[in-house]
């Protein structure tokens, strides 16, 4: 019997939500004048946004999702406020293979270290297996975040890649991981957990 | 300087839309070969619309893309093309793909040559310092090319390609500039100093 | 002339985009009322795009959708929507479909009773000769419900969904105009 009650998009503590355009756009844009964020978050040259700047961006995500039909972009909020305090993103869907690549975080500071980021990764892995019927998800990760590195092997993520040196940050080089996960695997661990 | 475009069997010319997009369109009906280059589901493309993809590409002429195509030394002949894009410029890192269209032309050293010369250019021309590639699991003549070029094996995506019922691997695999020249310095040493021009007697 | 919008505990209406697309978003974010509706991946599109999306969509704004909102005839409260869309005005067939957003309306009558008024309009205004509609096959009150609008089961497609890991069927209804004709007692 298919499991229609169990809510796809809300948990204990933080609900994964749509884009509010104006005022999501404000919060967004704080936190990408946040470098430390910015630098754990993405690969590329760290840029802050101004929130009309952040709100083209919205407008292009959503352009994509309805015509590319190979992302889906969630911002995630505090229960019980809807407060924005981060982003959940499956993109780069290969559907004939079942592949995807995750991406997600608590954008900021006082909102880590709070168990959000695990909540809102077991959700993003159940749309991901249980409705968009992946059969693999990809997490990229920079070797300096140790904290990524840490949830996703929490939740039986392999390193499969070691691009050594391919990024330059701080002055240093550092080896950008690829982390996979299957769909068996993840269900494997769900019901084992129970 | 060295003519850095040129190898021992190949060279690295232009592209030139009309002429590639019609050896496209005859090379994409060979469901073999889209299969070992290409992920997505094999595709065939009229060579119109080909055309129009490459000449926008081209226009773009973003520094961060460096197409050839490839073509016998000999007799001038189309071979395939080859493509440096840089995906990081803080870490001089980019993607190399390389595609040889008739299976005619495979396994005679065409590819390794035209790796060895972009990987040249790659670390002396643009300087990057490192160059990455996927590979299929399925595809051993390409995996071992890119050894002998001097790619090491970096890891893969398990299972990320389902064809024929199977799911097969997407092996990734890396060379770092360093490693690189390593192996090369000596021999780039040499050339150069071959290349000056001889001293000249002194005039009596 | 009868008023074919009211029925016996609804009315049909039309909406602004504005409120349309709030009553989407959050019926959007109810995991059970999605997975009843629908079988595309569950979406949280933003208020701003669901608007644009009615606004300047055909499938909201052409000769050929009949798009209308549920309201309670007693507190006047919308509480979801009805859709026709004339698949092929040569063969006269329509597609119908229905979502009841506001869970406390469920299981009371209102989805049957607005999916006779918008069976009605087809039959009546449109005079199509045959209306269709999908459904998920572990939707069971939708089922009955239909049946009880005169609809009969017409096929399943197997295994059409996947969710969770479980493969769910696709059950296709019809009615025809004689059949609907003869189970109101012909055209009042």
């Amino acid at each position: 019997m298919i499991d229609i009650q169990t809510q796809l998009f809300q948990t204990q503590d933080i609900c994964f939500g749509p884009i509010d355009h104006e005022a999501h756009a404000e919060i967004e844009s704080k936190w990408t004048h946040d470098a430390e964020f910015m630098r754990l978050m993405e690969l590329k040259p760290v840029r802050p946004l101004s929130p009309a700047m952040v709100k083209k961006q919205y407008e292009d995500l959503e352009k994509q999702m309805e015509e590319d039909k190979n992302l889906f972009y969630f911002t995630i909020r505090a229960c019980p406020d809807d407060r924005l305090i981060g982003k959940a993103v499956i993109e780069w869907i290969e559907w004939t293979n079942g592949n995807g690549y995750l991406r997600l975080g608590i954008g900021s500071a006082e909102d880590r270290r709070k168990g959000y980021g695990t909540q809102a990764l077991k959700m993003l892995l159940r749309y991901a297996f249980g409705e968009l019927n992946l059969y693999r998800v990809t997490a990229v990760v920079p070797a300096y975040n140790e904290g990524a590195i840490r949830l996703f092997q929490k939740f039986g993520f392999m390193e499969e890649i070691r691009r050594r040196k391919a990024l330059n940050r701080d002055g240093q080089f550092w080896d950008i991981i690829s982390f996979g996960l299957l769909n068996s695997e993840w269900r494997e661990q769900a019901n084992g957990r129970g | 300087m060295k003519d850095i475009l040129k190898g021992e069997s190949v060279r690295l010319s232009a592209v030139d839309p009309e002429e590639l997009a019609k050896a496209y369109a005859v090379w994409n009906s060979d469901s073999e070969l889209m299969r070992l280059l290409d992920s997505r589901a094999a595709h065939m493309h009229s060579a119109k619309g080909i055309k129009e993809f490459l000449e926008k590409e081209i226009e773009k002429e973003s520094p961060a893309n460096h197409f050839f195509t490839i073509r016998t030394l000999n007799d001038n002949r189309l071979l395939g093309d080859i493509n440096l894009n840089v995906i990081n410029w803080g870490a001089r890192d980019a993607f190399v793909g390389i595609g040889i269209g008739n299976r005619n032309d495979w396994g005679k050293g065409y590819g390794t040559d035209a790796m060895k010369i972009i990987l040249r250019f790659a670390f002396t021309e643009i300087n990057l310092r490192r160059v990455t590639l996927t590979v299929f699991e399925y595809n051993p003549r390409a995996i071992r090319c890119y050894e002998k070029a001097g790619f090491q094996h970096e890891g893969c995506l398990r299972g990320a390609l389902l064809r024929d019922g199977k799911r097969w691997d997407i092996f990734y695999m890396g060379i770092l500039c360093d490693d690189w020249m390593e192996k090369h310095y000596e021999q780039t040493a040499e050339d150069r100093i071959a290349s000056l021009p001889k001293p000249q007697p002194a005039l009596s | 002339m009868k008023d074919i919008y009211r029925g016996a505990l609804v009315r049909l209406t039309v909406e602004s985009p504005e409120d349309m697309s709030k009553m989407f978003v959050r019926w959007d974010r109810d995991t059970e009322t999605h997975r009843l509706a629908n079988t595309n991946p569950a979406q949280l599109w933003s208020e701003k795009f669901i608007k644009e999306y009615i606004e300047k969509n055909q499938i909201y704004n052409s000769p050929q959708a009949f798009r209308f909102w549920i309201r309670t005839l007693v507190e006047d409260k919308l509480i979801g929507n009805v859709s026709l869309w004339v698949n092929s005005w040569t063969h006269s067939e329509a597609w119908v479909g229905i979502t009841i957003g506001e869970r406390e309306y469920w299981s009371k009558g209102y989805g049957t009773d607005a999916m006779r008024l918008a069976v009605r309009y087809g039959f009546v205004e449109i005079n199509l000769r045959r209306i269709s509609l999908g459904l998920n096959s572990y939707n069971q009150r939708a089922l009955k419900s239909y049946e009880k609008a005169g609809f009969k089961m017409e096929g399943t497609l197997r295994g059409e969904g996947l969710r969770d890991g479980q493969r769910y069927d696709g059950y296709y209804m019809g009615i025809l105009r004689e059949e609907w004709l003869a189970l109101v007692g012909g055209l009042l």
